[in-house]
């Protein structure tokens, strides 16, 4: 009788001191497993590879305009990676939390990321986005919610990037929705992005995280610019003239991919191109190509 | 007995200049609706808190920059006529001192379109509106005879400037104040904040269309390209190519150096991309077939409106073929 009281008692007492609903928790050091999508993410994409990506035909324009020497622009120099790219990079980040001292009301989820030193703030407290005319930053502007055992990211004002590290654009108008999903020391973290401009449809992405025991790797990377080309003119912006590129072809007849292909568009991510993929020519040698 | 004649005149002087005084004061906090004070119905504009002393006021046609402080107000640009009242009430709900400096970053009226009354709100002496600083050629541009629509007098720039830039200290803070010939016109200023951090580009850089090189008004697109360059070299970002020094657009939201940097790459690029056409003997007709603008149109471009992409494409291309000057490349 005496331990049947005890126990209701401990019962009760641990349901007081328990949360309503035991929300998941992303806090920790999180290092990136680069499985899926490896030729993209680690050495890199090649010049001309638009394979998988829902294009509008702006963006393969920009993307054939783009010369990478255009990197060495003092201006470009210290550029980053934005909020959507970056977790597809090479990567890794620490989640952690801001909590009110007297409620330990959730307020943000903070990412800090080694990659650049770059922070991002996921405001938790239900506050509204910034209006139109605000400055837009590499990360944006995020808000989160639970969604049970998930959290999902609503992101703004992000500023113009790339879409793949090969030139292919991401415009400011760009938005995204990310949903963090933990299981267990595996983290997966799904993105959907649209952009009105260069994106004909969302393009939706996935990565793997995995949970670090130990801190490890560099957290820091500051940047300054030096002078890379000094004969070029200080206003110079490297491009390439439509139908000039060296590298046009190039990718597709190395790889023996389908120009079409190649050049993306919505119609290519979808499972059933793969049916007429094998109708398609095989990809010329190209006349500009190395 | 001459001293003491003199020191009643003196105290005269005195008594009399401290009456407008606090007349003056006395005007600008006075309730209801007069110039310094509109009535309650005026609807404040929105604002948004850029740096230091200085606030962007959105919504009276163009962006309007405002800085602050114990000396006064100094207002880049003034809107389009119509919204001068609302400009008025929202300078207020920054500051209640006068509004001592005007500054155009050009000619057009819906930049110069509130002058009159925004000046006559404010004084830079005592009972005297606010001072204009323009370049000479906003002046000269303003005061055409059949400039359509036509300004006032009083809207006219009072203090004007010819060499390459002027600099006045308010509030605490170097306001540097850069011409930029041949731009989106021939008066173009580019006003620096230094200690606010803060650079007004006027029209020489707008977030919401292609730039509007106004030919009519001596604008050429390497001048627009000099403009956003030197935008680019007095922008210093805080951290990885974001933030530190901000700009205001004409038109558009609050940006940095990295945003400015992606605007002038576009419009280098169109530009590369003309002249070959040009030089390859294009006609306007083929140009516009060959659609140089393709990878920005979703972002700049429009078929309607003040600035369509069309405009854009025959703006350049006319420059690029029958060049008006030869602005000098920076």
């Amino acid at each position: 009788m005496k331990g049947t009281v005890f126990g209701v008692a401990l019962a009760t007492a641990v349901a007081i001191a328990a949360p309503a609903f035991a929300q998941m928790s992303l806090v920790g050091e999180w290092s990136p497993r680069y499985h899926e999508d490896q030729p993209d993410r680690i050495p890199g994409p090649e010049l001309g590879d638009y394979t998988g990506l829902p294009l509008t035909d702006g963006a393969r324009l920009a993307a054939d305009s783009w010369d990478a020497s255009r990197l060495t622009l003092r201006e470009h120099q210290c550029k980053v990676h934005n909020g959507p790219y970056i977790l597809h990079g090479p990567i890794q980040f620490r989640f952690s939390e801001e909590r009110d001292l007297r409620t330990q009301q959730l307020i943000a989820i903070h990412e800090y990321l080694n990659t650049y030193e770059q922070e991002r703030t996921i405001w938790m407290d239900g506050r509204s986005h910034p209006p139109e005319w605000a400055p837009h930053t590499w990360q944006g502007f995020s808000t989160g919610k639970w969604e049970g055992d998930i959290l999902t990211v609503y992101t703004t004002h992000i500023k113009q990037e790339w879409v793949r590290r090969n030139g292919v654009p991401n415009s400011e108008k760009s938005t995204t929705i990310e949903h963090f999903i933990r299981h267990g020391n595996i983290l997966s973290h799904l993105i959907i992005w649209t952009d009105p401009v260069y994106l004909s449809e969302p393009l939706i992405r996935s990565e793997d995280f995995v949970l670090q025991d130990r801190t490890s790797g560099n957290w820091l990377w500051p940047c300054e610019y030096v002078d890379e080309i000094l004969d070029r003119p200080h206003s110079a912006v490297p491009n390439y003239l439509p139908g000039k590129s060296p590298f046009e072809g190039d990718f597709a007849y190395r790889y023996g991919v389908p120009v079409e292909a190649a050049k993306g568009g919505a119609e290519t991510t979808y499972p059933e191109y793969q049916m007429k993929l094998r109708t398609l020519p095989k990809p010329p040698k190209p006349a500009a190509g190395k | 007995m001459r001293d003491q004649r003199k020191a009643v005149v003196t105290l005269a002087i005195a008594g009399a200049l401290a009456f407008a005084v606090r007349a003056r004061t006395q005007s600008t906090s006075a309730p209801g609706g007069t110039a310094d004070k509109p009535s309650a119905v005026v609807q404040p504009l929105d604002t948004f808190h850029v740096g230091g002393n200085v606030h962007m006021l959105i919504g009276a046609g163009a962006n309007i920059a405002v800085q602050a402080g114990d000396e006064g107000v100094l207002v880049v640009d003034t809107g389009l006529a119509q919204n001068a009242p609302r400009v008025i009430a929202t300078i207020r709900t920054l500051s209640n001192r006068p509004i001592r400096w005007i500054i155009n970053t050009h000619v057009h009226p819906d930049h110069t379109g509130g002058n009159e009354a925004v000046a006559a709100a404010g004084s830079k002496t005592i009972g005297g509106p606010a001072e204009i600083i323009a370049h000479e050629n906003v002046l000269t541009r303003m005061s055409a005879p059949g400039r359509q629509p036509p300004a006032s007098t009083a809207a006219y720039p009072t203090d004007t400037y010819v060499p390459e830039e002027k600099d006045i200290y308010f509030n605490g803070e170097a306001v540097m104040v850069y011409h930029e010939p041949m731009a989106h016109t021939d008066g173009d200023s580019i006003v620096f904040f230094r200690k606010s951090d803060v650079i007004v580009a006027g029209d020489t850089f707008v977030t919401t269309s292609y730039p509007f090189i106004d030919r009519a008004n001596g604008g050429s697109v390497q001048g627009e390209l000099n403009a956003l360059n030197r935008i680019l070299d007095l922008a210093v970002p805080a951290h990885e190519q974001e933030g530190g020094t901000l700009v205001i657009p004409g038109h558009g939201r609050v940006c940095d150096e990295a945003d400015v940097l992606e605007y002038r790459d576009m419009v280098t690029i169109i530009r590369d991309r003309m002249q070959d056409m040009v030089n390859r003997g294009l006609t306007i007709d083929q140009v516009k077939a060959a659609k140089p603008t393709l990878d920005y149109d979703r972002h700049y471009g429009s078929d309607t409106g003040f600035v369509t992409t069309a405009g854009f494409i025959e703006a350049v291309y006319n420059d690029l073929k029958n060049p008006q000057g030869k602005p000098r490349v920076r």
